[in-house]
């Protein structure tokens, strides 16, 4: 005798849970937060506030909330369009880091040319930075089948070092009394910037490129292809969509975009190079990209939400003295919540009271079949 | 003790751990589940086996506690992709993420604080033995754990039917269901296993490799066990090869330096990385090698049908 968790196919994906899902896994992320400050001994109703409300209440922190959604949402839009085709790009923070060095080199290698044509190019170089980043994992696996997900990350070691590399190297700033950082970004080469200053041109961006995606992947053919590929892929080789293709065109997205990012970052907020240009937001955009469930739109509202997330963990920093790594674990915490409700799409979860002889009378429908891509995106594996 | 000794030696501790991981994450696979987790569950067992050795003095406690934290971890996989079949990949780079942002904050006050060092063990009359002795007989116990393990996992698959019910559920599910085997109970069992392995691997960087505690210090390492399975192709046997391989290339960097070599050492620390895609490639292109090794039902999820 015991108590077990069962799960009971539903006839058809739940759509009041669709829309419910990331709400409560982020309901939930709160609740455990609280047990967390709680057990901590703080007060969880004034923690919760310095944490999630808080950074929502002055001008100053609504602008740098903007500043920290920016590269979430750019690089979250892309990766939502990656899993979506059952492809696992987590290699995001290496392409983002390849932009801004692709990027940066016109600010660093050529600071007085004072253009109107040199942000452009630098923007277009970014995104030829991360895009060829990009490309290194989609050829291992079209020409050699390399596992996607391994080689996209041990490439982002590999972005880390060159960067380091870089500003230690070669383009560390002859003044700059040996510090690792390249100089200073010339005004001409810093993107325009809206109000207080802080929030720059890769917001308008981020909004552009989620709507563009948004549109690609519900209205165009191309698009039908990427979700056809992660859903049946079998069917998408009958229907000749070439497999090769649309590993291409999902990893050149996603890398251009966390290349524009990177680019973002260092001619925004950073301003130049340094031997780190970003807290980890190419891995914080695979959990934007699940809050967003896998939607470009929704990658806008999960950027927003994980954005809260960093600002809340500087505030609690300051006001309860408690490591800015807590942003990290409730980071963790709401993509595991995301996933467990994520569940409840598909399923019905009941508590049983199972018996040595459990009844055979109901006949259960297994998960199998292909019916959802969450459920055995496996494929990539093979 | 010669210079070849002592190189024999920072090699065989580099490998240790990738062995450890490896050999662990081998077994969750062969069992059809793909943990994504690793470098969390190492990270998480490096930072609780430095706090526990450090509380009570005792590199033994710290041990013990590394290899509990691995399992506790795997333990919340296992329940979120067995009972409540999640998406594996997913879940396991949840894992991962949570366990670097959790091992920050538990490890935020031992940062620069003097560690436990687990000591070696010198076999009686044998570690003396020129060049072999101190290799192979002066090394400390997690060494010989790691050796054993490796021998252990190889005869169960190869001789036991333990091993063969593993096999069977990470083949076939469906199939290994219908005969009574309780597939989801197969699997949270290797899942633990490979969380055991992860943790002490993770126990080891932080009580032997480097006896303090240092953020990130796992370096991707669980990523480089996950890709050593893989240029394994799911073989103990091969995995143990692999894993001194790789140590030996984590440890040539730090040499070549050491000799003079005028590469920048961004280079030198990013060849272990590089030469992890190279090995994927290298064993990714044998279709055949591969296709026929690789449990078949890996990364997919099963509910049975009752």
């Amino acid at each position: 005798m015991g108590v077990r968790l069962v799960l009971e196919k539903r006839p058809e994906r739940s759509r009041a849970m669709q829309v419910a899902s990331p709400l409560l896994a982020v309901a939930l992320t709160v609740l455990f937060g609280s047990i967390l400050f709680a057990a901590r001994g703080f007060d969880p109703l004034h923690a919760n506030y310095v944490y999630f409300i808080g950074p929502l209440t002055t001008l100053w922190s609504v602008e740098e909330l903007i500043v920290k959604a920016t590269p979430l949402v750019l690089i979250g839009a892309g990766l939502a369009i990656c899993f979506r085709a059952d492809l696992w790009n987590i290699g995001a923070e290496g392409q983002l880091i390849a932009g801004a060095l692709a990027g940066a080199s016109i600010p660093i290698l050529a600071p007085h040319w004072d253009s109107a044509l040199a942000i452009p190019a630098m923007l277009l170089l970014g995104m030829l930075g991360g895009m060829a980043w990009a490309a290194v994992p989609a050829l291992l696996r079209n020409r050699f089948g390399a596992n996607e997900i391994l080689t996209s990350l041990m490439l982002v070691y590999v972005a880390q070092y060159l960067l380091d590399w870089l500003v230690r190297g070669p383009w560390r700033d002859p003044q700059g009394f040996n510090f690792p950082k390249s100089i200073g970004f010339n005004d001409w080469h810093l993107l325009t910037t809206f109000g207080d200053g802080r929030v720059h041109l890769g917001a308008v961006f981020a909004v552009i490129a989620v709507i563009v995606l948004a549109v690609f992947m519900s209205r165009t053919l191309l698009g039908f292809e990427i979700k056809v590929r992660g859903e049946a892929p079998r069917a998408g080789g009958f229907g000749g969509f070439s497999q090769a293709g649309t590993t291409w065109l999902c990893f050149g997205i996603s890398g251009a975009l966390a290349g524009l990012a990177g680019i973002c970052e260092v001619a925004g907020p950073v301003g130049q190079l340094q031997p780190t240009i970003s807290p980890g937001y190419g891995f914080t955009a695979i959990i934007v990209a699940f809050l967003g469930r896998l939607n470009p739109l929704g990658a806008l509202l999960g950027g927003l939400v994980l954005a809260i997330c960093y600002l809340g963990g500087e505030a609690a920093q300051v006001e309860l003295s408690i490591s800015e790594k807590t942003a990290q674990v409730f980071q963790g915490m709401l993509l595991f919540f995301i996933l467990t409700c994520d569940t409840l799409i598909r399923c019905r979860v009941r508590l049983e009271w199972a018996t040595r002889n459990p009844s055979r009378q109901r006949q259960f429908i297994g998960l199998e079949g292909g019916a959802s891509r969450t459920a055995d995106a496996g494929g990539a594996a093979q | 003790m010669s210079a070849l000794e002592a190189v024999l030696l920072t090699i065989i501790t580099a490998s240790t751990p990738l062995l450890l991981a490896a050999v662990g994450e081998l077994v969750t696979e062969r069992s059809g589940v793909l943990n994504l987790g690793v470098e969390g569950m190492m990270i998480m067992g490096a930072v609780t086996g430095f706090a526990a050795a450090y509380t009570t003095g005792s590199a033994a406690v710290g041990v013990m506690a590394a290899i509990g934290t691995g399992i506790a971890m795997a333990l919340l996989f296992a329940f979120l992709t067995q009972t409540l079949a999640a998406n594996q990949m997913a879940t396991g780079l949840a894992l991962t993420l949570f366990g670097i942002g959790l091992s920050g904050l538990v490890g935020k006050p031992f940062t620069g604080l003097p560690g436990v060092k687990l000591g070696a063990v010198h076999v009686p009359g044998l570690s003396g033995l020129p060049l072999v002795g101190p290799v192979l007989f002066g090394q400390d116990l997690l060494v010989y754990a790691s050796v054993a393990i490796t021998v252990f996992v190889a005869w169960m698959f190869s001789r036991t039917r333990l091993g063969l019910v593993i096999r069977a559920v990470g083949t076939n599910h469906h199939s290994a269901h219908a005969l009574g085997y309780d597939v989801a109970a197969v699997r949270y069992g290797c899942i633990a296993f490979g969380g055991a392995c992860a943790g002490l691997a993770g126990g080891y960087l932080s009580l032997v490799y480097t006896p303090q505690w240092i953020e990130n210090m796992t370096a991707g390492r669980g990523w480089i066990a996950l890709a050593l399975v893989v240029f394994a192709t799911w073989s103990p046997n091969r995995v143990a090869v692999g894993a001194y391989l790789f140590g030996a290339v984590w440890i040539m960097g730090l040499y070549a330096q050491g000799i003079g070599v005028t590469i920048p050492p961004q280079f030198l620390a990013s060849l272990p990385y590089l030469v992890t895609i190279g090995a994927l490639l290298a064993i990714s292109g044998n279709r055949i090698l591969t296709k026929v090794n690789t449990p078949a039902c890996i990364g997919q999820t099963f509910v049975p049908d009752r």
